[in-house]
């Protein structure tokens, strides 16, 4: 399978960068992995705060990344047209690219806003929005002049505007703690479990219609239905967050029973591509972008739906609330959903962008790869789960102060770092046969 | 079920929850000055909450459980610890840091930012929170 438009090809710097930035992730986990058991490690150079807000933010930037590079490469296939502009697509791409890089050297010295997730200085605030409509133009001018329009790019498009309108609220900084917090979560909840997802479904759809051949009409229909579940059940979902942060009772029974269903897009996630996957009608070759596909909804599932579920009834949240339980699934949960998708977009589109296009080479080292990240960060979260078990029983429950707690869960914090070594092993395999053992035949 | 049908639904699925959702925030922020005592936020609380954004507290700190998990609760710190004791860990932080294991790096701090930051925690402390956390030690 070879790229078929000559623009898809402006989608392979995404997929680089995006890696590149996962990497820089990864290292500064590890660094703050590091931090929780031996606290003095690059203290007072880098401390926590500063270590984690580059861990997320990168988190976010690449995930962002690869979401561009997919649209980009399969824009052209969906739409049977050029992208509109190709040099537009470079621009934003090195703005993006700059501004990313810029905002995390500036965290290091201490040039940063101080909300979780949103901590970009204003002047990067804005550039960042300036590249996400700079984008949207692009995508709607290459929607209006292609042939056809699909389902799925219309539910990308509506996704990716999602992504900007919600992110503007990141501007609000309200007096009123409370109400900051309120809006504060339609950004981040809004995000996750809203118009991520289906930006996420709309990447999934393209990639099982391309591995399995089947029909596109049955695809679509199932997109519909994922989507019309995760606003159905997400939107007033983001209730499971105003149990605790002054805002009115009643969300303890809207949150809770609208968030309770919100594992129903992910179990329809995993029937349409188990579906999809028995109904095909060709083997396709690439193996390795299968079991990331595949690979994505059942992770997904487990972190969003399983973990999430866990504590979202406010009988449970109440204990668990702001605790490791919440590092856990939100590991698992970003991992399974955000990173798998744009690694199997990755793994299916990069070998038909290189010079020998459409050549499948061995898959060897990246299989190994995707099940050492898979099991490792499968077993992160199950180490920070028995983290926040320990967390809850003495610190909620029997009221031991919250510096006494942590010292007897230094073991999970231990087996999080040795998960968070094998998972950068799976990682560091991954790279070496993206960059170096394929870089003869790349372009 | 068809395609079509399938974007219909998901079509009026959206618009019902989220007309619910918007009514829903009207409720929520028509009971702030209620539950959050809107009142009571001075300049001082306001300049507070800037600092409290100023040094990126919330990536160790959670603030009424939100945030990072590395460092203890700050929504109720002034139950938890009393006003002095407050006082002294921010005088101490902005000399030297504080904490003897995780420690809390070296913040500019003047005078006022003290002051504030405590206002802003004495005002957090008084957010009705539906009785979480479910004890004091947060
Ligand atoms: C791919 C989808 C999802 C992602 C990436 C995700 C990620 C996250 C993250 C990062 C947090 C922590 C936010 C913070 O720092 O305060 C969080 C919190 C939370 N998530 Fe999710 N989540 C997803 C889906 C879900 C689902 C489907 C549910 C429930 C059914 C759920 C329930 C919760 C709850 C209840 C909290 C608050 C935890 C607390 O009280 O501390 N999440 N999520
Ligand atoms: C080597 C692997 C990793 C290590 C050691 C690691 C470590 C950490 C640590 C120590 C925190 C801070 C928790 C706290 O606030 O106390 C954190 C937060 C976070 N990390 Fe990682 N991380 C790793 C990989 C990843 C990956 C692969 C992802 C996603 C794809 C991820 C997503 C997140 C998120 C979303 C948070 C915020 C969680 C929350 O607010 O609840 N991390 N990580
Ligand atoms: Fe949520």
């Amino acid at each position: 399978m070879t790229y078929k438009y000559e623009s898809q090809r402006v989608a392979f710097p995404y997929f680089v960068a995006a890696l590149g930035l996962f990497a820089a992730q990864i290292l500064f986990g590890i660094v703050i992995g590091i931090q929780y058991l031996a606290p003095d490690f690059l203290f007072p150079a880098i401390p926590f705060n500063i270590a984690r807000m580059i861990h997320i933010n990168l988190l976010v930037v690449w995930i962002i990344f690869g979401f561009m590079g997919s649209a980009y490469y399969l824009l052209p296939e969906e739409v049977e047209g050029e992208i509109y502009s190709v040099k537009l697509a470079w621009l934003h791409f090195w703005m993006f690219l700059v501004g990313g890089a810029t905002a995390v050297v500036g965290y290091l010295f201490r040039w940063h806003d101080g909300r979780e997730f949103l901590e970009q200085p204003f002047l990067i605030k804005v550039a960042i929005v300036i590249v996400v409509l700079m984008f949207i133009f692009n995508m709607v001018m290459t929607m209006i002049k292609g042939r056809r329009r699909t389902s799925i790019t219309v539910v990308l498009l509506i996704g990716f505007l999602g992504l900007a309108v919600f992110y503007l609220f990141a501007f609000f900084k309200p007096d009123n703690m409370v109400m900051d917090k309120y809006f504060w979560w339609w950004v981040v909840h809004m995000w996750v479990e809203g118009v991520w997802e289906l930006i996420m479904a709309a990447i999934l759809s393209f990639l099982l219609i391309k591995l399995t051949g089947v029909d596109r009409e049955i695809a679509e229909k199932w997109l519909y239905i994922i989507i019309g579940l995760t606003f159905l059940t997400g939107i007033i979902g983001t209730g499971h967050h105003y149990y605790w942060i002054g805002t009115p009772e009643f969300w303890q029974v809207w949150g809770a029973w609208f968030s309770a269903i919100e594992v129903l897009p992910f179990v329809a996630m995993i029937i349409f591509s188990l579906k999809m996957v028995s109904m095909r009608t060709k083997k396709h070759p690439n193996k390795a972008a299968l079991n990331w596909t595949v690979g994505t909804a059942i992770v997904s599932f487990l972190g969003a739906g399983v973990l999430g579920f866990m504590h979202t009834l406010p009988q449970i949240n109440f204990y668990t609330h702001g605790t490791q339980m919440t590092a856990s699934h939100g590991h698992l949960a970003f991992f399974g959903a955000y990173a798998m998708i744009v690694l199997a977009m990755t793994s299916y589109a990069v070998p038909n962008l290189r010079k020998k296009t459409g050549e499948i080479m061995s898959q060897k080292a990246e299989i190994f790869a995707f099940w050492t990240m898979v099991i490792s960060m499968i077993c992160i979260a199950l180490s920070l789960t028995g983290a926040g078990v320990v967390q809850v029983y003495l610190q909620r429950i029997l009221a031991t102060s919250y510096m006494e707690t942590q010292t007897h869960m230094v073991i999970f914090y231990g087996m999080r770092l040795f998960f968070g070594a094998t998972f950068t092993l799976g990682l560091a395999v991954y790279l070496y046969d993206f960059f170096l053992l394929k870089r003869a035949s790349s372009r | 079920m068809n395609r079509a049908s399938a974007r219909n639904m998901f079509i009026g699925a959206t618009v019902i929850v989220s007309a619910i959702f918007l009514y829903m925030t009207v409720l929520s922020l028509q009971s702030l000055p209620e539950r959050a005592n809107t009142g009571n936020i001075t300049e001082g609380v306001a300049w507070g909450k800037k600092v409290f954004e100023r040094h990126a507290c919330i990536d160790c700190h959670t603030l009424l459980g939100e945030g990072a998990y590395y460092a203890p609760e700050l929504g109720n710190v002034i139950a938890r610890r009393g006003e002095g004791y407050v006082r002294v860990v921010l005088e101490t932080a902005a000399v030297q840091g504080w904490g003897t294991t995780r420690k809390m790096p070296q913040f500019d701090l003047s005078e006022k930012d003290i002051d504030s930051l405590v206002e802003f925690f004495i005002w957090m402390g008084k957010i009705n929170t539906s009785n979480w956390p479910p004890n004091i030690e947060g």
